[in-house]
């Protein structure tokens, strides 16, 4: 029951993580310590993400 | 034979709820019949009809990559989880559209709109959804005008490009006119709306200065500064700051004009962003309380299956008969042009396989059709006098309680003076009369079914809540539609003039965005003063230029079947699109040509035109300034109603002769990027097949550990 629950629970984090892009930090802290790179400062990674949604708008619908 | 079995049983279980919908007559049904029957026929829908296009006509190929897997670049190409695709995707597709249109169409009873919702969905909308989404998957993720321009030619291209600006402008407005409607002389939803602007600045600020990228953290706090700014509208409404804050539709139309010229001025990360994740969970959490109290209330339905403005054509909530108008009205819920522009784009560039298409394009629009559902439920639920006295023009209601429930007695409801002031005093509204556009009407139905599921009361709560929550997408929808726009302009007249179209040069991106506003404000004001009720006369044209578009979207996807060599399938699209065709163009030439004055658009400039002669004043206009603008108004209607349907026009001209010609040669080269074969392993459908299991532990074992990329948290 507890195990269940607590999958339940990684899954929904997993999902919202994904869902919103937190999870992307994660991918690149791993990327880099895969190929030996330092990485560069979560501002400064977020800021470059956020740069990049700059010229990039997702349209809504009605 | 399980799976037959199963089947069988969801064949039957929706075939029972459409049976109990078509007898049921005068006596009250539970609005779970129609929930029920509408969940059966998309699961079927879904697992025949869908399956069939995507892997019988469209041939979606396991081994052939998808752009994200060739162009990966962690920026617009990435390949993304289906999952968590489907939640963009759905978020970016689902708006008020769906919310407001299925209300308004509530006037003509519960079952022609249903009956649209659900078979308009299965075998036009999310037709056109998956079909959009596979064809610019395979050409890198190209937008819907680039495939236009390239596979059907220049002249179809500009034609398109111009509807496409235009059908948005006019969106823009009506979004924007349904949230003045729904905060005009409501200090209570001033307040609350007001307030997401000051949470969306601090969780901009949040996310770039005190801890980047913790969304999760930013979007928490900032849910719940928005229900404690729902619940303070409450004590705002009867301090002093209250009068400050009852504002005329004419200062909102100002401050929406100035909140949207800033918003696209803004770098994104600053309101736009966070205002998205806000409005986003608001979405979802809202739909799935919705259904949820659906189930637990069992409301029933008060409205008839069918009204006499179905068969008669008079309603006051919009005028015109059932044929064409229902299908204009439920706009975004059945099918959507506007979802042509979503799926093709962003969505293609992030799928991980092609089979995908069909859970992310197909599923994702069922999932718009049941949010469609639930609120014409939620609009069907409520008393009907009261339906009818909020969504009529103030120019039918008078505007008071006691004109409104004469008005609805009128129409045949016992619903009484007392009644309407009662509904109003338990929303904490000073009036619910003529509170047209859907939103209020809606509110007050969600406001109904939660209080009924949760208990309690709180209708007052649950109504700001349900107004703060459709106003706040609508603001979403407004600022990133302006931005959008704004490209779209820049990149036309870059074209031009080079200097413009460079989206890093700040006086262009201001000349443009103040283009794109005044455009949409002068149309919003314009709906906002007409004397004959802005939501009476602009929705529909809102709805048709939706469905226009809808129709320059299918007939892409017929041209490029016929180009493919699938003409045997073509019937997949085309149906649809003849159906589409005959809609619009119908309703485009009732609103040009009807003699009936509160159709056609001419016809009732006319008429205002010739009283004006005699020297007369025809309500609801009360002085000849009034007349004036009835004439402008109309005028101005009819002209943009008659260019939208000519320019789609042009482009079904244009494609029926490229038809032509690939018909005779068997087929045409088109722009499709060639086969590379796909390394990924990834399940197409929501759940992975045995046989996709089978093959990620074996991409598992020979890999490594570390490259079940989404996996991790499946068995």
């Amino acid at each position: 029951m507890t195990a269940a629950l607590t999958r339940a629970w990684e899954g929904v984090r997993w999902y919202l993580r994904e869902f919103t892009g937190e999870a992307r930090w994660d991918d690149y802290l791993a990327h880099c310590a895969e190929h030996g790179h330092a990485p560069m400062s979560r501002y400064e990674f977020e800021r470059q993400r956020t740069d990049a949604a700059e010229r990039n708008p997702g349209a809504r619908c009605c | 034979m399980r799976s037959v079995l199963i089947w069988g049983a969801v064949a039957v279980v929706g075939a029972i709820c459409w049976g109990v919908l078509a007898i049921a007559r005068g006596e009250t049904i539970s609005a779970l019949w129609l929930l029920f029957a509408a969940l059966c026929s998309y699961a079927i829908g879904y697992r025949f009809y869908s399956r069939f296009i995507t892997y019988k006509v469209l041939r979606a190929d396991a081994n052939r990559a998808t752009p994200a897997e060739r162009l990966e670049n962690g920026v617009d190409f990435d390949v993304t989880d289906r999952r968590v695709l489907f939640g963009h995707h759905f978020a970016a597709i689902a708006g008020a559209g769906p919310l407001v249109g299925p209300v308004l169409a509530a006037q003509m009873g519960y079952l022609p709109g249903t009956i649209w919702i659900v078979v308009g969905v299965i075998f036009a909308g999310a037709v056109q959804d998956l079909t959009v989404m596979f064809f610019s998957m395979r050409r890198n993720g190209k937008s819907l005008g680039q495939m236009i321009r390239e596979e059907i030619g220049l002249v179809g291209g500009v034609a398109a490009l111009i509807a496409v600006f235009a059908i948005m402008i006019i969106i823009l407005a009506v979004l924007a006119l349904i949230v003045v409607n729904a905060l005009a002389e409501s200090p209570w939803g001033v307040w609350s709306i007001g307030l997401t602007i000051p949470i969306a600045l601090f969780m901009g600020v949040y996310l770039r200065r005190l801890r980047p990228g913790r969304v999760l953290e930013a979007t928490g706090i900032g849910v719940a500064l928005l229900l404690l700014a729902i619940v303070s509208g409450g004590w705002i409404e009867d301090s002093s700051l209250g009068d400050a804050l009852t504002l005329s539709k004419e200062w909102l139309v100002l401050a929406l004009v100035v909140y949207g010229f800033v918003a696209s001025v803004l770098p994104v990360w600053l309101l736009l962003t966070p205002r998205d994740y806000l409005s986003t969970f608001m979405k979802i959490g809202v739909i799935v309380l919705l259904a949820i109290s659906l189930i637990v209330a069992r409301p029933v339905l008060q409205a008839e299956a069918v009204t006499d403005f179905a068969r008669e054509g008079t309603g006051p909530v919009f005028a015109g008969s059932l044929f064409p108008f229902v299908f204009i009205t439920i706009a975004c819920g059945a099918l959507s042009g506007f979802h042509a522009l979503i799926s093709s784009g962003t969505t293609p560039k992030m799928l991980a396989k092609e089979g995908q298409v069909r859970l992310i394009g197909y599923g994702g629009m069922l999932m718009e059709s049941f949010v469609a559902v639930s609120a014409l439920i939620a609009a069907c639920v409520i008393d009907q006098g009261l339906y009818f006295a909020m969504n009529s023009p103030a120019g039918a209601t008078g505007g008071t309680v006691e004109s409104a429930a004469a008005f609805v007695q009128g129409l045949g409801f016992d619903t009484s003076a007392q009644d309407l002031a009662a509904a109003s005093a338990a929303v904490q509204e000073d009036t619910l009369i003529s509170r047209t556009g859907g939103a209020p009407a809606l509110a007050v139905g969600l406001a109904q079914v939660f209080s009924q599921a949760f208990g309690g009361g709180g209708q007052a709560f649950w109504y700001h809540f349900a107004i703060m929550f459709e106003a706040l997408f609508i603001l979403t929808a407004v600022d990133a539609g302006t931005r959008v726009g704004r490209f779209m302009l820049q990149d036309t007249v870059g074209n031009v003039w080079k200097k413009f179209g460079d989206l890093s040069w700040r006086p262009g991106n201001i000349m443009a965005s103040a283009v794109v506003v005044g455009l949409w404000g002068s149309v919003l004001y314009i709906g906002v003063t007409d004397p004959l009720g802005g939501v009476n006369q602009l929705f529909p044209l809102f709805g048709i230029a939706n469905q226009l578009l809808a129709a320059i979207a299918l007939t892409l996807c017929t041209v490029l079947l016929v180009k493919h060599g699938k003409l045997r399938y073509a019937w997949v699209t085309a149906i649809p699109l003849a159906w589409d065709l005959v809609v619009t163009m119908t309703a485009s030439w009732q609103k040009v040509f009807s003699g009936d004055p509160r159709v056609g658009y001419f016809t009732q400039a006319q008429v205002y035109r010739d009283a004006q002669n005699a020297g007369e004043v025809l309500a609801p206009a009360t002085d000849q300034g009034q007349m004036d603008q009835v004439i402008f108004n109309s005028t101005l209607n009819g002209i943009l109603q008659a260019i939208f349907a000519l320019l789609t026009l042009v482009v079904a001209a244009h494609a029926a002769v490229v038809i032509m010609r690939a018909i005779r040669a068997g087929g045409l080269p088109t722009t499709e990027e060639p086969a590379v074969p796909s390394k990924l392993v990834e399940p197409a459908g929501l759940f992975p097949t045995a046989e996709e299991k089978r093959a990620i532990a074996e991409h598992e074992r020979l890999v490594g550990a570390g490259s079940g990329r989404s996996e991790a948290e499946e068995q």
